[in-house]
């Protein structure tokens, strides 16, 4: 029986357990020790296999990038919601998506729904499909390029898959 | 507490506020609820954003040390914001509530519900 069997989750929690705390005290060092180890040794049995980062760099512009649109995204809903509602043309979009991990859906899916007018609903059975819906589509053939070409194409480079 | 941390701080708070004022508006004026999901989504996350901002300016100010736990917050709103509007997209779905009008591609919505593949797929270039 391993001490860390997830090495990098314990370190997490317990970065994370003192910033929660806004302390670095001995008692809080202690429990934070404490969660380190037992909570990885709980749930060890239960975690899936998840694919390696193979490109840290890109991973870090591809969140930087995100976050550029998430205010993009914050500022264009915003003028949408207080403009002419009659106007808007609401749909829903099939995306052909082209990942193999469940972790890479996620984070496309999760990334969609953060971005600019558009909310992830569904992914089909056989994970080839992303289902979304737009607040505003005017042109879907473009939407879908831009999620794919901008999304799907770094995660796919980032976790190799 | 110097000028320049009160104007910061003043800032980010009113664009926090504005932007989760019109977040809440819009709940209030979106015509059905996939509408309504876009909303909450996107419109608080930089509302939250810009009040925690400032509080983590007050707060660093107050302790004299950086306090970084609103970035904590921040980072598991962005984790789970989508999650919850899935989640409400999912249930709407299956409980065959009706999109507006004039919603396109609304044939799609059967079959998002039963997870299956488009009928008439399009070109994926």
């Amino acid at each position: 029986m391993k001490v860390f069997p997830m090495p990098v989750h314990s370190l997490l929690l317990f970065v994370v357990w003192l910033l929660l705390n806004n302390s670095a005290s001995a008692g809080h060092i202690v429990l934070a020790l404490f969660f380190a180890v037992t909570i990885p040794w709980l749930v060890a049995d239960m975690r899936d296999e998840h694919p390696k980062i193979l490109k840290p760099w890109l991973a870090v512009r591809y969140i930087l990038m995100v976050m550029k649109d998430i205010v993009t995204a914050n500022v264009e809903v915003a003028l949408l919601i207080i403009g002419p509602i009659k106007k808007l043309q609401p749909g829903f979009v099939a995306i052909p998506i082209n990942i193999d991990s469940d972790l890479g859906i996620t984070i496309l899916a999760s990334t969609v729904s953060l971005t600019p007018g558009t909310v992830s609903a569904e992914v089909s059975k056989d994970k080839a499909w992303l289902y979304i819906h737009a607040l505003h589509l005017d042109n879907e053939a473009e939407l879908i390029a831009s999620v794919k070409e901008r999304y799907e194409a770094p995660i796919k480079e980032i976790f190799g898959c | 507490m110097p000028f320049y941390l009160e104007v910061i701080v003043c800032v980010s708070l009113l664009i926090g506020s504005v932007f989760l004022l019109i977040g809440s508006y819009g709940l209030v004026r979106l015509p059905d609820i996939y509408m309504r999901l876009h909303s909450p989504t996107k419109a608080s996350t930089l509302g939250i954003t810009g009040i925690l901002i400032a509080s983590m300016v007050f707060q660093s100010h107050l302790k004299g040390f950086l306090s970084i736990q609103e970035l904590l917050i921040t980072l598991f709103l962005l984790i789970t914001a989508p999650v919850a509007a899935n989640m409400i997209a999912k249930t709407a779905l299956h409980q065959r509530i009706k999109s507006l009008d004039k919603t396109q591609n609304q044939e799609l919505m059967e079959v998002i519900r039963d997870r299956e593949t488009p009928s008439t797929p399009k070109d994926p270039t």
